[in-house]
């Protein structure tokens, strides 16, 4: 009896809600989940072409930042529903709007991270003979790898909480449930996926920094990682 | 693309710009509520952030609570808004949200600017006697300068694109025409709004970028 008072009460905290919609709980946070991940793989996979495009000069580096600037600029109700022509309420929709916003993150940290290489590294690797697509392998990206991680983190966790603007077009995962219980004041669904949110975006986080810590492990060796967080921030 | 035709026409049509849900009183909206949240979140965040990087203290503040500010999500935050008595008390909830999400970039870069000012250049200041105050207003503002505007820059985008999310959770602003599109399955209308909105973005960041160049001090020479 006093379990079901909580639903009927519209507390805040709600044992029986989570209880009885599990089920949806989990459904909406492996939507969340993936759609996510698919943002930000794929954000990644356009984001490290464009940086190398935007190394190659002025030419290449003013277009390429200044759009992904813009597309920055637009906000997300917005975005998503400027690509509604084009892909209707669809995850595709969503994923695409995530990918784009994830753009502007990515580019400018691996820019950054690549053209902090030392001359020194690049010039020792071309005498001992590196071409440059191995060049770029095993000596560039290893090196550029802090930044470009620091640069996925951020576009992670801020792609974790837009991903419930989706709700707009029906795929927003949490999003979802925190929409579905506006009209109805349902408070322990709005604050239970809005915690999830943050719980998503945080694991997300230290996850990220874990695979960054095994990814590479000489940077421990030396003091300036930590800095290299606060640097990107600022330019986030 | 029959869309951008159709949206082109709501666009024109003048009864779409009259009335409470027209297009013009949705801008009002939209301004009003963004601009009181940027100045309040301004004189919230500058003069903490500004006398913290003064005295060099509180660096892990002012970036875990740009961290933070990241993590939460807008639509969230309106939404628990929207379960509480706030709800009732008409643009106040949008304004308390922008302001919420206006801080962390305005603390950040201002407390980032502060810290990186060079410390030859504040040493020399304090050798040639200036005090405290005048070594803030006339040596670490200046300097600050940029990045406090880079900080203000991205406060207002912040602001316009948080301000259209209100509409999801059925607060006023120009996201209101998106929503009422797609609750009507006014494909043109969602278009319509989507361009309006999107431009009103472009606009500020362009105004704001302008804004930097004439009130920059001693000109336009950026050292950093």
């Amino acid at each position: 009896m006093a379990e079901r008072n909580c639903l009927v009460a519209n507390d805040w905290i709600c044992g029986e809600y989570l209880r009885s919609r599990s089920q949806e709980l989990t459904d909406a946070t492996v939507q969340h989940i993936w759609i996510t991940a698919l943002s930000v793989l794929i954000g990644l996979a356009v984001a490290f072409p464009l940086a190398l495009l935007a190394r190659r000069g002025r030419h290449f580096a003013g277009p390429v930042l200044g759009l992904t600037t813009v597309l920055y600029t637009v906000p997300s109700l917005a975005m998503f529903s400027l690509l509604l022509p084009l892909f209707g309420l669809s995850a595709a929709l969503v994923v695409t709007g995530l990918v784009l916003y994830s753009l502007t993150i990515l580019v400018r940290n691996i820019l950054a991270g690549l053209e902090a290489v030392p001359q020194e590294a690049r010039e020792a690797a071309q005498g001992m003979g590196y071409g440059p697509g191995r060049l770029l392998w095993e000596v560039e990206l290893p090196l550029a790898l802090p930044a470009l991680m620091a640069g996925l983190r951020i576009a992670t966790v801020s792609t974790v909480a837009l991903t419930t603007v989706g709700s707009l077009v029906g795929k927003g995962g949490l999003g979802n449930l925190i929409e579905d219980a506006l009209p109805s004041f349902f408070k322990a669904q709005v604050l239970t996926a809005s915690v999830l949110c943050v719980v998503l975006a945080v694991v997300a986080d230290l996850l990220l920094l874990g695979l960054q810590r095994l990814l590479t492990p000489w940077t421990r060796i030396r003091t300036p990682a930590a800095q290299a967080g606060l640097a990107t921030t600022e330019a986030g | 693309m029959g869309v951008i035709g159709d949206a082109w026409t709501w666009l024109v049509t003048g009864a779409n710009w009259t009335g409470d849900d027209g297009a013009t009183h949705r801008l009002a909206e939209h301004l009003f509520v963004s601009g009181v949240a940027l100045a309040a979140a301004c004189a919230l965040a500058l003069p903490l952030a500004l006398y913290l990087g003064h005295i060099g203290k509180g660096g892990a503040l002012a970036v875990n609570i740009s961290n933070v500010g990241r993590a939460v999500p807008v639509f969230a935050v309106l939404a628990l808004f929207m379960m509480t008595p706030l709800r009732n008390s008409g643009y106040l909830p949008t304004v308390i949200a922008l302001v919420l999400f206006a801080v962390p970039p305005l603390l950040t870069n201002a407390y980032v600017g502060m810290t990186q000012v060079d410390r030859a250049v504040v040493e020399a200041a304090r050798g040639m006697g200036m005090s405290g105050g005048q070594l803030f207003l006339r040596v670490e503002l200046p300097l600050a300068y940029p990045m406090i505007m880079t900080g203000l820059r991205s406060a207002a985008v912040q602001v316009v694109a948080t301000a259209s999310i209100a509409a999801m959770v059925g607060l006023g602003g120009l996201g209101r025409i998106i929503t009422a599109g797609f609750n009507t399955y006014d494909t043109a209308q969602v278009f319509a709004g989507a361009v309006l909105v999107a431009l009103l973005a472009l606009v500020v960041e362009g105004v704001l970028v302008a804004l930097d160049r004439l009130l920059a001090p001693g000109g336009r020479r950026r050292t950093a």
